[in-house]
């Protein structure tokens, strides 16, 4: 896939458009990919961003519209025969083999193969080990992928698509689970791509990170290009109106309520196994307490652990909710004391995706909603109804399995989960992850709402702007120990990234 | 979000009707659509070959449910367990067990029919049990289990019967061997009622399934199952009692299994502790024709009925067409690959 006329794209996409039955998901769409460029696709979830990359990946083929390379109309047909044309797809979901061996992972589906088909693994070690010196990643190839950190992993895949010498790679929300310094080395790799003649396609909700690697950006929205420039045509306020196609008032809206002295939820001493050790905190009626911290910081299992997922024997330290004490024993005792927790991970952890929106959002609330065993199906649906227009839950019906609701609605509909159960603490694990900028905005909103009634907020997000904006007050955490806490005022990134890497005061 | 309002254009006419056109859409791409084709299938199979009319009298379709039922008994433990992500291949077995149990005690040792059948049921069930807690509380894959289960109580038939059939010709001390009448209860369980026309097998079996209905479709337990089979995690983290929940459909599989035992043996008017082999895959087979998915957390009571009458039919659509065994086991292999394809297809 040689190009020698740099001006002309690797790729280029034209009047794509693609129905699933009697649902137009593109309509008419242009895209395309020049060597040695970012190309950011942005758009809210639900506008055609995954639609428009699984074809030119060949996991969709278009209803209309041609996909050229070189001048030349192409078809992938399949994912390998992207592969062959040298596209290659890194999806949030990643798709190794996690029993494989990092090299085994690499070679995948194209193995180095001797006299009658067997694999030379010497020569694929050989190969991958100098693929991943090219990269500067320092990865044992004959480590198990399902040992290696989510990050390396994602190492792991970028070089799998450079082993296949593509020239085209689209990367889907690649820092949806990294932390701050993984990103940085992903944005360095991706320099590394831009100079030796790639085409990125990069999804991203984030902002600053949006920022930081465009060199082009096109926007979708409902299925229909609204609108593609160079990154310094396009800023932010610019690009979300489009994403959005209204204006959004300030991005973070926190109001902090009237202080209260009184601690809803008291934390002292508290540890779970090796990831927490001896953290002690409180928060406050109506308060925010953010909670910063890199990968391994500790700050999700100390979560897990005060909600009880680890069950009562590997933790230790006194939890109070109101002023009571109550025995960490299990998410059912946690739940009957008040707490609740969103998991960071909707999809592995939070939602039942085959069940029902309405199932799901009772699934909490279950024992009250069926006394005597025996269910109120009016009254579940009451309830979903309720907390479903209170969290704007866009479903054609409450009756449709939650799995086929974008991103940004699942979210709501675990959130609604446990609102149904009325709780008094709200331990939030990322609670904007991988949604759109109007549902997080939505969110927003709610936990300034649920502050205002009183509830008492516990926030993890790996998005810096959003740990300041929402934050009434900030604790940072290194390795399961608390290595700084800031109030609202005095935090800054800096400081904050200073105290989670281990920087105390 | 915008796909699912893109799909109906005109719903601000009139949104009612359109809900309802939708709902009815729902249901011609849902499981129970599917599986009500293929049994209007298997039927319409019979009405064209119906044996010089045999397919048309009532006593062929009274044998078809009677034969059915006691797999029909087994299909019904079989969803609940399978809708929880797992799966009890221990039933053949425990059929087995409690057949014999139910005709040592009835025929050998004179119980009365009213201590007997507790006392077999709550074998059944503790078989279940013992599945049950390892599963749930050790953690044991399901398959594992209840595999052992299944070697296990078949080791138990046959060392409560000795190795032998356990009927009605009782072996005196000095061997020689003296008869018995048939007890009251099993042809109690063996007749027909409604003008002969209906079997109380077949009674008994659609009141299991009308219970597993309603625990199912509106207790909370039900529910729990469903969650467990569709994301066992986010239920736990949800305060879903998993172990418990998870637990009871082993309970129930074995007690469902243990009613099974008890018709078998009246049917056969003996105990063998050779019977039911195979039977957990025909229960499994049943399930899944019906549309219930071996992933857990999608399907229901109502498709294993409609799968329990597909494969009953077919049976006897083979058999009064005289299609010798060989082939209705080759047909029967063929078919459930194609319903279970059919299913599949769509997801």
């Amino acid at each position: 896939m040689v190009n020698a006329d740099p001006d002309q794209p690797l790729v280029r996409m034209r009047g794509i458009s693609k129905r699933f039955g009697p649902v137009m998901v593109l309509e008419g769409v242009d895209f395309d990919v020049r060597s040695g460029e970012v190309h950011i696709l942005a758009g809210e979830n639900g506008a055609g961003k995954s639609t428009l990359i699984k074809i030119l990946g060949g996991v969709h083929e278009a209803s209309e519209g041609v996909i050229e390379m070189g001048g030349l109309a192409v078809k992938p047909g399949s994912p390998l025969g992207a592969n062959r044309l040298g596209i290659s797809v890194i999806y949030q979901e990643l798709s190794l083999v996690p029993g494989m061996t990092v090299a085994d992972n690499i070679f995948l589906g194209r193995p180095m193969t001797g006299a009658g088909g067997l694999v030379r693994d010497r020569e694929q070690r050989e190969r991958a080990r100098r693929l991943l010196e090219k990269l500067g990643i320092a990865i044992d190839v004959e480590e198990v992928v399902e040992r290696l950190p989510i990050a390396q992993q994602q190492m792991v895949e970028i070089a799998k698509a450079l082993a296949r010498e593509a020239r085209v790679i689209v990367m889907d929300e690649p820092t949806s689970s990294l932390a701050a310094p993984d990103v940085r080395k992903l944005f360095e790799l991706i320099a590394g791509l831009k100079k030796s003649g790639c085409g990125i396609v990069y999804i991203s909700h984030k902002m600053e990170e949006i920022e930081q690697i465009a060199d082009r950006i096109t926007v979708l929205r409902d299925g229909k290009l609204v609108g593609s420039a160079v990154a310094a045509e396009m800023p932010v306020e610019k690009l979300i109106r489009l994403m959005v196609g209204r204006e959004l008032g300030e991005q973070f809206p926190r109001h902090v309520p009237e202080g209260t002295a009184e601690a809803r939820l008291r934390v002292e001493g508290f540890s779970t196994g090796r990831a927490v050790k001896n953290v002690s905190f409180a928060v406050k009626r109506g308060e925010i307490l953010g909670i910063g911290g890199l990968q391994g910081s500790g700050a999700s299992e100390l979560l897990l652990g005060l909600f009880g997922a680890y069950g009562g024997k590997r933790v230790s330290g006194k939890v109070r909710v109101d002023g009571e004490e109550f025995a960490v024993r299990g998410p059912r005792q946690s739940r009957e004391a008040g707490v609740a927790l969103l998991t960071n991970d909707r999809k592995g952890t939070g939602l039942v995706l085959p069940m029902s929106v309405t199932g799901n959002a009772t699934l909490a609330a279950l024992e009250r909603l069926s006394p005597g065993g025996w269910r109120r199906p009016r009254a579940e649906r009451e309830t979903t109804r309720e907390y479903a227009t209170a969290l704007r839950v866009k479903a054609a019906d409450y009756d449709v399995e939650v799995g086929s609701l974008s991103g940004g609605n699942q979210q709501k509909v675990a959130i609604a989960k446990w609102l149904a159960t009325g709780p008094r603490v709200l331990l939030l694990d990322e609670p904007t992850r991988g949604i759109d900028i109007g549902a997080k905005r939505d969110i927003y909103q709610l936990m300034n709402e649920w502050t205002r009634s009183g509830i008492a907020i516990v926030l993890i997000t790996s998005e810096m702007p959003e740990l300041l904006a929402m934050s009434d007050r900030i604790m940072v955490m290194h390795r399961g120990e608390v290595t700084g806490e800031f109030s609202r005022g005095e935090a800054t990134a800096d400081k904050i990234l200073k105290a989670a890497m281990g920087d105390n005061r | 979000m915008t796909k699912l309002e893109a799909r109906n254009p005109k719903s601000e006419k009139n949104p009612k009707l359109e809900t309802r056109n939708r709902r009815v859409g729902v249901f011609m791409r849902s499981a129970g659509m599917r599986a009500v084709l293929a049994l209007a299938l298997v039927v319409a199979i019979g009405c064209l070959f119906n044996a010089d009319g045999a397919f048309f009298r009532v006593g062929t379709h009274r044998d078809a449910l009677r034969q059915a039922s006691v797999y029909g008994m087994l299909a019904c433990g079989m969803t609940l367990v399978i809708i929880s992500g797992g799966i009890d291949l221990a039933v053949g077995s425990v059929v087995a067990l409690v057949a014999v149990l139910f005709s040592l005690t009835v025929i050998h040792w004179g119980w009365s029919p009213w201590v007997a059948v507790p006392v077999c049921l709550a074998a059944g069930g503790a078989c279940g049990g013992v599945s049950g807690v390892l599963v749930a509380r050790f953690g044991l894959q399901p398959f594992i289990a209840t595999l052992a289960m299944m070697v296990f109580a078949r080791g138990m038939a046959k060392w409560a019967s000795g190795g032998e059939k356990i009927a009605t010709a009782v072996k005196n001390a000095d061997g020689s061997y003296r008869y018995v009448d048939v007890p009251h209860i099993f042809r109690l369980i063996d007749s027909r009622v409604l003008g002969g026309n209906v079997s109380v097998v077949t009674l008994i079996c659609l009141g299991c399934i009308a219970i597993g209905w309603v625990l199912l479709a509106r207790h909370r337990w039900g529910r729990e199952l469903y969650a467990i089979g569709g994301n066992e995690e986010a239920a736990r983290l949800s305060g879903v009692p998993v172990r418990t929940a998870k637990g009871m459909a082993y309970v129930a599989s074995g007690l469902l299994a243990g009613v099974a035992g008890l018709c078998q043996a009246a049917q056969e008017q003996q105990g063998d502790p050779e019977a039911g082999m195979g039977y957990e895959l025909t229960a499994i087979a049943i399930v899944v024709i019906g549309g219930t998915s071996l992933m857990g957390g999608r399907g229901g009571m109502g498709l294993t009925l409609l799968g329990m009458l597909t494969i009953g039919y077919l049976d006897k659509i083979l058999s009064v067409n005289a299609v010798p065994e060989a082939g209705r086991l080759m047909l029967t292999g063929g078919i459930i690959v194609v319903a279970v394809l059919a299913q599949t297809r769509k997801r």
